[in-house]
């Protein structure tokens, strides 16, 4: 196959999850200047190895490259974030059931929302993203992540544990609300 | 079920991980007990939430255009390094093929100018604008369109010649890159076979037209006229491709640079 062909073949079956790719690293690098830097750079390296893509499903695909593409860069630029790691006992979150305030989640504004996702860890930030956004599946997670579909599911849980219990707080009585 | 058993479910429930049959037994443990069943509904008015319009980011219009601007570009120009391990070209390089032409070449010239390491390079560029199906940054037929096309984009005016009443029609021209430097391209056509004449300014003697090689089923001709140097690149059948040759140095008027 030709260079260009081989372009034409990426428009058709990568570039249409562009949309997710930024969505992503918008998520990750958390504004829009970094995000277009890393959504860039994902790209050209999707092309460049686009040759090792064996079919199946392009945006976990390239979803796998714009996550790697952001590490690479956050080590670059920002590498005391990434200097502590995750700390999961930290985070655990107490295995009781949600107060009642938590049925008007789905009341929740959305820079409400936006403001207690960013505050997540990036690792459970990203399995929001993963999940919720982009509706892969634990074990696509699980290959994407490089981690065992068990580690996905905790950390999942955790993470909308911690989501809830953020939001929660939003809307206690005599809150925000 | 139960709710011990109902609980690690409804997560995978509500992720679409669980299989029909467990899905329906859940289902029905949901409509009895309202413990679970508000558990289910926290998740859901959660993963509501997440999934909000104006929460996703869709790419910016300006990163769509910037991404394809380059990979265009990219796919252009090919790397050497990528040309080099295309299959085609490990082949029409290797062994036999390289030894014959460097040998004739350097008995063709006696001062060797470069020209053996030219020859494969030229062929190879005349490959990839087969290929790349991108022969032409100019598409002309008019060598007076042509001709000035090349102002400001090289350091020296190619002579330019529609060869279309010897049946070897202009179609266009486009900058190249051969032996370090930046060269004419100018593309013609006979029936269905692409010839590439590169062209760049040299301090050699005029030369007549002379065959120096078929490779791979192409033919090189090469020969100077006016402080040019020029190449002609071709499939076609050498005696057309020789006559090609004497009639643009017949009858181009050439221009020092």
């Amino acid at each position: 196959m030709d260079e260009r062909e081989r372009l034409k073949l990426f428009e058709q079956t990568v570039l249409p999850h562009l949309d997710a790719a930024f969505n992503l690293a918008r998520w990750l690098a958390g504004n829009d200047h970094d995000a277009q830097d890393v959504a860039q750079e994902a790209g050209l390296r999707a092309f460049k190895f686009f040759g090792s893509f064996r079919g199946g499903n392009a945006r976990a695909w390239l979803l796998t490259i714009v996550r790697n593409t952001f590490y690479n860069w956050l080590q670059k630029n920002r590498p005391a974030e990434i200097a502590g790691g995750l700390d999961e006992e930290a985070l655990a979150v107490e295995d009781a059931s949600m107060n009642a305030e938590a049925l008007h989640l789905q009341l929740a504004d959305g820079a409400t929302v936006r403001r207690a996702i960013d505050e997540l860890p990036v690792e459970f930030r990203e399995l929001i993203v993963l999940r919720e956004m982009e509706g892969l599946s634990y074990r696509e997670i699980a290959d994407l992540a490089e981690v065992p579909i068990g580690t996905v599911m905790s950390r999942l849980a955790r993470a909308r544990k911690l989501l809830q219990k953020r939001l929660a707080g939003e809307f206690k009585p005599g809150g925000r609300i | 079920m139960n709710c011990t058993q109902a609980k690690p479910l409804i997560t995978l429930y509500a992720d679409g991980e669980l299989d029909t049959a467990r899905s329906l037994e859940l289902e029905r443990h949901l409509q009895d007990c309202s413990v679970c069943a508000k558990e289910w509904r926290d998740l859901q008015g959660l993963q509501e939430a997440v999934r909000q319009e104006g929460l996703y980011f869709p790419a910016p219009v300006e990163l769509r255009r910037k991404l394809l601007a380059e990979l265009r570009t990219q796919t252009r120009r090919p790397a050497a390094t990528n040309i080099w391990s295309w299959k085609w070209l490990s082949a029409a390089m290797s062994g036999a093929a390289i030894t014959c032409v460097a040998l004739l070449v350097v008995s063709v010239f006696n001062q060797p100018p470069a020209g053996d390491r030219l020859t494969p390079e030229l062929v190879s560029s005349h490959i990839r604008s087969l290929m790349a199906n991108h022969a032409l940054d100019v598409v002309s037929t008019d060598q007076h369109t042509v001709k000035p096309w090349f102002n400001g984009r090289l350091d020296f005016s190619p002579p330019v010649k529609d060869l279309a009443t010897q049946e070897f029609p202009l179609i266009g021209g486009r900058l190249d890159y051969v032996g370090g430097r930046s060269v004419a391209a100018l593309v013609f056509r006979r029936h269905q076979h692409v010839i590439n004449l590169f062209i760049w300014p040299v301090h050699e003697p005029d030369t007549q037209p002379r065959s120096l090689t078929s490779s791979q089923g192409y033919h090189v001709i090469h020969w100077s006229a006016a402080g040019m140097t020029l190449w002609a690149v071709s499939d076609l059948n050498p005696t057309e491709l020789m006559e090609f040759a004497q009639d643009y140095s017949g009858s181009a008027q050439l221009t020092a640079p």
